[in-house]
């Protein structure tokens, strides 16, 4: 709430700010950025500050990054705050910035077809970077690093590191890389059963049909809090998972234009405000990414 | 189609499982029908009542929600069915409720005469059912069991929802893999296409084959 209240009382002087300077006629402050920034003509950027909006994919049903509150319809989290960033380096300090934004929910299996039919402008949504998926759509980022991680329920002793999986049970989702990394580390762990979504993998742990649920930190962090005691998440790491904005294949500019807000975002703390925000209530400890301006 | 070139094994596996579910789950679905049919029809009220209550009750729920709740409610009182088991479950009592309905119908255009004949001659109910009128009913009803066979063979997707890796999670799967989702369901879509296409074969020279001439 005093955070909020924080933002409100930050944006009310930076309106009179700006006020005062349209009647002065001039002067420059960084609060007073009300005009909206110059982008280089011809550019994805310059296009959506022209149309008016960013279409932001984005998930609606993740706890921390992107869900959707069904009291305000706000989409709150690490991803769509990370994209009301993206959405001011475009438009400048708008009043209102969810105005300039159109969320839209991207699940895992749409995310490359909406990138690429134009759908969204770009996605974040704990969106790995991976090698099959960059030779469809690029990256910009990553603007977060997540690790794999086990979770188990709380009497269960057995399982300690990740090869500790072999000949278990282990549920994970349809559509995440999980699985594929799982196989890598612990090659006899049986991963026949897979559900849409992560509750339902946690509700089968709690059945005995799983004794164990891989998936990202960040997100299974979520899960143990909303289980009040019933499962544990191991804190034993086993890959890296690199979340990155999505965007379309072969378009440079934009892509260096998001990786320039996001190397701006982790330099003047925003990066550290938001995740304490939305992040840190999960139990997950900060790591800014490196960015990876790969060619 | 390079991605379902590169992954004709998963799809073949994909494609086993689907047929598996479905003539597993259509001959229980078929069999339920035979009987709750014959409860639906017979002169014993409580047989009656429970006929419509099970086809009203099941008929009316759509079938992913069958499936989630079967699959994690009956869990907690201490009923665990594998994934596959589940499934075949689920699709059997399912399309059972719609076989119920078409043998029903079937039942219906067997003339009263018949049943008549039967019971003059001796037959119990049980014994004028499946002797004399079930006999004539499906043969009448081949082509609506049919239509159903061809639902059920795309319903048994639905089954993907409690992670069995028929055609329609294999796609899924492979769509995730290689970030080639549009691909990977036109595979699936292929594969549909070809099992139904062939079932209507099948069913179109059954039907002729023993459609009551009239």
């Amino acid at each position: 709430m005093i955070r909020t209240r924080g933002q409100l009382a930050a944006f009310l002087v930076a309106l009179t700010l700006v006020g005062g300077l349209a009647c002065g006629g001039g002067g420059s402050s960084q609060a007073a950025s009300s005009k909206p920034p110059k982008l280089a003509a011809g550019t994805t950027m310059a296009a959506i500050q022209q149309k008016g909006k960013l279409v932001i994919g984005t998930k609606f049903d993740q706890p921390l990054f992107g869900l959707k509150d069904p009291a305000t319809g706000k989409i709150e989290g690490f991803d769509a705050d990370i994209g009301r960033e993206i959405a001011k380096a475009i438009f400048g300090n708008v009043k209102d910035i969810d105005s300039k934004i159109s969320f839209v929910e991207t699940v895992s299996k749409n995310r490359e077809p909406f990138i690429e039919n134009g759908t969204v402008d770009l996605v974040a949504a704990t969106y790995t970077i991976n090698a099959t998926r960059k030779q469809v759509v690029d990256f910009a980022g990553p603007y977060f690093q997540a690790h794999e991680d086990i979770m188990v329920r709380k009497d269960e002793n057995s399982i300690k590191t990740v090869t500790d999986l072999n000949g278990k049970k282990v549920c994970s989702v349809q559509g995440s890389t999980s699985i594929k990394n799982l196989v890598a580390k612990a090659p006899q762990a049986d991963t026949s059963i897979t559900f849409d979504t992560y509750s339902k993998c946690a509700e089968a742990l709690g059945d005995g049909r799983v004794q164990a649920e891989v998936t990202d930190n960040s997100i299974l962090a979520g899960l143990a809090a909303q289980s009040e005691g019933k499962y544990k998440v191991l804190n034993a790491p086993f890959s890296d998972e690199p979340y990155g904005i999505g965007l379309k294949k072969g378009d440079t500019a934009f892509r260096t234009f998001l990786n320039d807000t996001i190397q701006k975002l982790e330099d003047n703390g925003t990066w550290k405000k938001l995740f304490d925000k939305d992040v840190s209530s999960g139990g997950v400890s900060p790591e800014l990414p490196k960015i990876d301006r790969y060619s | 189609m390079g991605v379902v070139l590169d992954h004709l094994d998963q799809f073949r596996h994909g494609i086993v499982i689907t047929i598996e579910l479905t003539l597993l789950s259509y001959a229980l679905a078929f069999l339920i029908g035979l009987v709750v049919a014959g409860f639906r029809v017979s002169p014993v009220g409580p047989l009656r009542a429970a006929g419509t209550a099970y086809v009203e009750t099941v008929r009316n729920v759509p079938l992913a929600v069958h499936f989630v709740l079967f699959f994690f409610a009956l869990p907690k009182i201490g009923i665990i069915f594998s994934p596959f088991r589940s499934a075949v479950i689920v699709l059997a009592y399912y399309h059972g409720s719609f076989a119920t309905e078409t043998i029903r119908a079937g039942i219906n255009t067997v003339s009263v005469g018949q049943a008549e004949a039967a019971r003059s001659l001796g037959f119990t109910f049980p014994g004028t059912l499946i002797r004399v009128v079930l006999p004539q009913a499906v043969r009448s009803v081949v082509a609506p069991l049919g239509s159903l066979f061809i639902a059920l063979t795309k319903n048994t997707s639905v089954a993907f929802l409690i992670s069995v890796t028929e055609l329609t999670g294999t796609a899924d799967k492979l769509a995730t893999d290689t970030a080639r989702p549009i691909p990977a369901f036109l595979g699936a879509a292929a594969g549909y296409l070809l099992l139904t296409l062939f079932a209507s074969l099948v069913l179109g020279a059954l039907e002729r084959r023993v459609a009551v001439k009239r």
